[in-house]
C-alpha cells in the first residue's frame, strides 16, 4: 500500500513540481484565485464570447469592416502594432549574441519570450480577422503568389515565429531537465539569431511595404517610397520600448522569479535601453522630416491631417526621444519607464494612421472599429499577459538555474579584475537590496 | 572562438546555410503582364446610358446571384449612390448633368480588369489572375480571407462576403468569362438596348473612342477613362461630364501599380546575402575580443596571485 502510492507520488510529483509550482492540486486552485486572475477572466470572457460569434456567423458579425475598408482593428493593432513590438526577441539577441553587449545578458531570454508570444498572438489576431483562416498554410505549401508583399509576411512570420522557438528552446529543456536537447538547442543560437535578424529586417519592413500598392488611399503625409524603411527603424524603438517596460514590469510584480543578476543590472539595463531608443526615435524624427521636405508637404501640415501629422511626430516621437534622454542624463529609471509607455503608444499612433485614419482619405466616411472589436482585442491581449506570466513563472526566463550558468564571460568581471565570484556575492546581495529600495522608492514616487 | 581553418569553415557554412534558407522564403518573382494584341475589353460610353439598368438584371441573372432587395425595375434606387456589394458584381448610379439639367448622367460601375491587376499582384496565394483575354479572375478554392486585394484595388471595386462564416469569398465582375471564352459577349453588353457598351479588342476599342470624341469634341470630354488608369484597363468610358463629376476616382496613378512595390521585392535578396555576411562578421569580431579580453584576464589573474 505504502509503496504503491510512493510510486504515484513519484509519478504526480514531476506534474506538481512542474505545472503546479510544487503546490498539491487542491493548493494550486485556491492559489488562481487572485483579483488579478479574476479581472483577466472579467477581460476575456466578453472577448472570447464575440470570437465564438465570429466563427458562426462571419466577420460581419463583429466587425465593421466593409467593402471599402477591409480591414480593422485586428489588422490595425493586432498585426501592424502588434508585431513591431515584438521586435523584442530580434533586438536583444543581437545585442547580447551578436555585438556581445553583456550588460543585457539578464534580458535576453524575456526579449526572446516577449518576441515568441508576440508574434503567436499576432497570428491569433489574423486568425481571428481571415475569412478562412484554415487556409493559413496555403500561401506555404498549396499556392504560392510570389509576387506578393504579403507572401513575403507570411513566409516570414512563420519562419521567425519557428525561430524564435528554437532559440527560446534552451529555457523549456532546462526546465524539463533535458540535458542534452539544451545542448544542442544551445549550438544553434548563433545561427538562429543571425536568421532571425534576416528576417525581422525584411517583414517588418515588408509590413510598411504592404500600404506602397496603395499611394491614393493612404494620406501623402503617409505615404511615401520611405514606408519599409519607417515600419523597420520604428520597430526598433518599439521593441526597445516593449522590454523596457515588460522587465519593469516583472521587476514590479514578479520579484520572486528575478535573480539577483537581474536586479543589480536592472538600472543600468533600463538607462541603457533608453538611451539607444532616444537615438533610433531621433533618426526616426529625422527622417520623417526629411520625407516632408523631399516631397514638399509642408502645405499639407496646416490641414486636419497635418495636425494629426504632426501630434505624432512631434508628441510621439520627438517628446519621448527628448524623454529618454532627459531621463537618461539624470539617471532616472521611471522617467525612462513612463517614457516607454508613450512611444508604445506613439506606434500604435501611427500605424493606425496608415491603416485606418488617414487610409481611404479621399473618401467622405472614416471606419470605426466596431466595439465588439475592442473587447476581442482585450481578450487576445490579457489571454497573452496570462501565457507570459504562466512561462515566466516557472521556466528559466527572468533568471538563471544553478545547474546551467550561461558562460560568465563578463566585462565589468574582466575590469574589475580578479576575485572569484563566490566572493563577490555578499556585495552582489547587499546591492541588490540596495537597488531594490531605490525602486520601489522610485516607483512610490511615480 | 580562434580564427582557424575549421572554425572559418563552420561560420561560413552557418552564415551561408541560413541564407539559403533564407531564400526558400523569398519573395520575389517577375511576372509578363504586357499589353496583349488580343486582349478584349468593354468600352462604356456615358453620354449613351439612359438608367435602365437592364444590363444589372442581365448580369445577376447570367451570374446566378442571389435576388436584389429592390427590383431591377424600381428607379428609387438612384436615390443613393450605390456600390458593387456581394450580391451584385455591377450598380448603375446617377450624377446630375451640368450640362443638361433634365438628362441625369449614369455610370455603370464594376471590377475595370486591368491589364496589370494591383489585385493580383496583392494576392499570396495567387487567387486572381489576369486572362490574356483580358478579364480578371477570382478562384475561391484558394482564398483565405485575408482582403489585401481590396485594400490594394485602386478602385475598391471588390466586394467580400462578410456575413458567410463557413465560405466567405470575393465578389466582383468576371467580364463573363464563361461567354466570352465560347465567342459570346458579355451579359450586360448584350443586354443594353441603347449600345452604350462595345465588346472588343482593347487597342481597337481605343480607336473607337478617339474617333467618337473627334467626331464630336463638344459633346465628349477629351479622356478616356481607363486607357493610362493604373497602367491601363480593359474597361473602359468615354463621357460628356468630367470624370470626377460622375464617381470616378481621380487619385489614380496612371502607372501598373505593381511598380510601386517591385523596389522593395528588387531589394529582398540583397538584405537575404548581405545580413548574414554582415552579422557574422560582428559576431566574429565581438567573439575575438571576448577572447582577447579573457586572456588578458588571465594574465593578469596570473599576475594577481604571484
Amino acid at each position: 500500500m505504502d509503496r504503491s502510492m510512493e510510486q504515484i507520488s513519484k509519478e504526480r510529483l514531476w506534474i506538481y513540481e512542474k505545472i503546479f509550482n510544487g503546490l498539491s492540486f487542491t493548493e494550486y486552485m485556491k492559489s488562481l484565485v487572485t483579483p488579478f486572475n479574476m479581472i483577466a477572466v472579467i477581460l476575456i470572457l466578453p472577448g472570447l464570447s464575440f470570437i465564438v460569434n465570429r466563427y458562426l456567423y462571419g466577420l460581419g458579425a463583429v466587425t465593421n469592416a466593409s467593402d471599402v475598408y477591409p480591414w480593422g482593428l485586428f489588422i490595425s493593432y493586432g498585426l501592424l502594432s502588434g508585431v513591431p513590438f515584438s521586435s523584442t526577441g530580434f533586438i536583444m539577441a543581437t545585442a547580447y549574441y551578436i555585438f556581445g553587449l553583456k550588460t543585457y545578458r539578464p534580458i535576453v531570454r524575456l526579449g526572446i519570450l516577449v518576441g515568441l508570444l508576440g508574434y503567436f498572438f499576432a497570428v491569433c489576431f489574423l486568425l481571428v480577422d481571415l475569412g478562412r483562416p484554415w487556409r493559413l498554410p496555403y500561401p506555404m505549401f498549396v499556392s504560392l503568389g510570389t509576387a506578393s508583399v504579403l507572401f513575403l509576411v507570411a513566409w516570414h512570420v512563420a519562419l521567425y515565429l519557428s525561430t524564435q522557438f528554437v532559440e527560446f528552446c534552451p529555457s523549456i529543456f532546462e526546465w524539463l531537465g533535458a540535458e542534452r536537447c539544451r545542448s544542442w538547442a544551445a549550438k544553434l543560437t548563433i545561427g538562429a539569431t543571425i536568421f532571425g535578424v534576416i528576417l525581422s529586417t525584411l517583414h517588418q519592413s515588408a509590413l510598411g511595404a504592404l500600404f506602397l500598392l496603395m499611394p491614393g488611399k493612404v494620406h501623402p503625409l503617409w505615404y511615401s517610397s520611405f514606408l519599409p524603411v519607417y515600419f523597420f527603424v520604428s520597430s526598433i524603438f518599439a521593441g526597445l520600448s516593449v522590454i523596457i517596460l515588460v522587465s519593469s514590469l516583472c521587476r514590479r510584480f514578479l520579484r520572486d522569479k528575478t535573480d539577483a543578476d537581474f536586479n543589480t543590472k536592472f538600472d543600468a539595463m533600463i538607462l541603457g535601453l533608453g538611451k539607444a531608443a532616444s537615438v533610433v526615435l531621433f533618426s526616426y524624427y529625422s527622417l520623417k522630416l526629411i520625407s516632408v521636405a523631399h516631397e514638399n508637404q509642408w502645405e499639407l501640415l496646416i490641414t486636419p491631417y497635418g495636425s494629426l501629422f504632426l501630434l505624432e511626430i512631434v508628441g510621439f516621437v520627438f517628446l519621448p526621444c527628448l524623454l529618454y534622454a532627459y531621463g537618461v542624463k539624470m539617471k532616472n529609471v521611471s522617467i525612462v519607464q513612463i517614457t516607454s509607455v508613450l512611444t508604445m503608444l506613439g506606434i500604435v499612433f501611427n500605424r493606425f494612421n496608415v491603416s485606418m485614419i488617414g487610409f481611404n482619405w479621399t473618401l467622405p466616411h472614416r471606419e470605426i472599429p466596431h466595439w465588439k472589436e475592442f473587447f476581442i482585442g482585450i481578450a487576445i491581449v490579457t489571454i497573452g499577459v496570462l501565457v507570459f506570466r504562466w512561462i515566466v513563472s516557472r521556466l528559466p526566463v527572468l533568471r538563471e538555474l544553478p545547474k546551467y550558468p550561461r558562460p560568465p564571460k563578463q566585462k565589468e568581471e574582466a575590469f574589475e579584475g580578479v576575485r572569484p565570484s563566490y566572493l563577490r556575492l555578499p556585495r552582489i546581495a547587499y546591492g541588490s537590496i540596495q537597488l531594490m529600495n531605490e525602486t520601489i522608492k522610485n516607483w512610490k514616487g511615480a | 572562438m580562434k580564427i582557424n581553418r575549421r572554425n572559418f569553415i563552420k561560420a561560413a557554412i552557418a552564415i551561408g546555410g541560413s541564407s539559403l534558407v533564407g531564400f526558400s522564403g523569398k519573395a520575389f518573382a517577375e511576372k509578363d503582364f504586357s499589353d496583349d494584341p488580343k486582349r478584349c475589353g468593354v468600352l462604356t460610353d456615358l453620354t449613351r446610358c439612359i438608367g435602365c439598368r437592364s444590363c444589372e438584371a442581365a448580369c445577376n441573372d447570367a451570374n446566378k446571384l442571389p435576388e436584389p432587395e429592390i427590383s431591377f425595375d424600381d428607379q428609387s434606387v438612384f436615390e443613393k449612390e450605390r456600390r458593387p456589394d456581394w450580391r451584385a458584381f455591377t450598380v448603375v448610379n446617377q450624377y446630375p448633368n451640368p450640362k443638361d439639367e433634365g438628362n441625369p448622367v449614369f455610370r455603370k460601375m464594376q471590377c475595370f480588369h486591368c491589364n496589370e491587376p494591383a489585385c493580383a499582384s496583392a494576392c499570396l496565394v495567387g487567387a486572381i489572375k489576369k486572362t490574356p483575354e483580358g478579364a480578371v479572375l477570382y478562384d475561391e478554392s484558394l482564398c483565405i480571407g485575408c482582403r489585401y486585394c481590396m485594400a490594394a484595388c485602386p478602385f475598391s471595386m471588390p466586394a467580400y462576403d462578410y456575413f458567410s462564416a463557413a465560405s466567405p469569398k470575393l465578389v466582383k465582375c468576371t467580364m463573363c468569362y464563361g461567354r466570352i471564352s465560347k465567342g459570346e459577349i458579355p451579359a450586360c453588353v448584350e443586354a443594353c438596348s441603347e449600345q452604350a457598351h462595345t465588346f472588343g479588342k482593347r487597342k481597337e476599342l481605343i480607336r473607337l473612342a478617339r474617333e467618337r470624341i473627334l467626331k464630336n469634341p463638344e459633346k465628349y470630354e477629351d479622356h478616356i477613362y481607363g486607357e493610362h488608369e493604373a497602367g491601363g484597363t480593359s474597361w473602359m468610358y468615354i463621357s460628356g461630364v468630367p470624370f470626377e463629376q460622375v464617381g470616378f476616382p481621380t487619385n489614380i496613378a496612371t502607372v501598373p501599380y505593381l511598380t510601386f512595390t517591385k523596389g522593395f521585392l528588387g531589394a529582398v535578396p540583397l538584405v537575404l546575402t548581405l545580413w548574414p555576411a554582415l552579422l557574422g562578421g560582428f559576431y566574429i569580431f565581438t567573439k575575438s575580443r571576448e577572447h582577447k579580453d579573457e586572456s588578458g584576464a588571465q594574465k593578469s589573474e596570473k599576475g594577481g596571485k604571484s
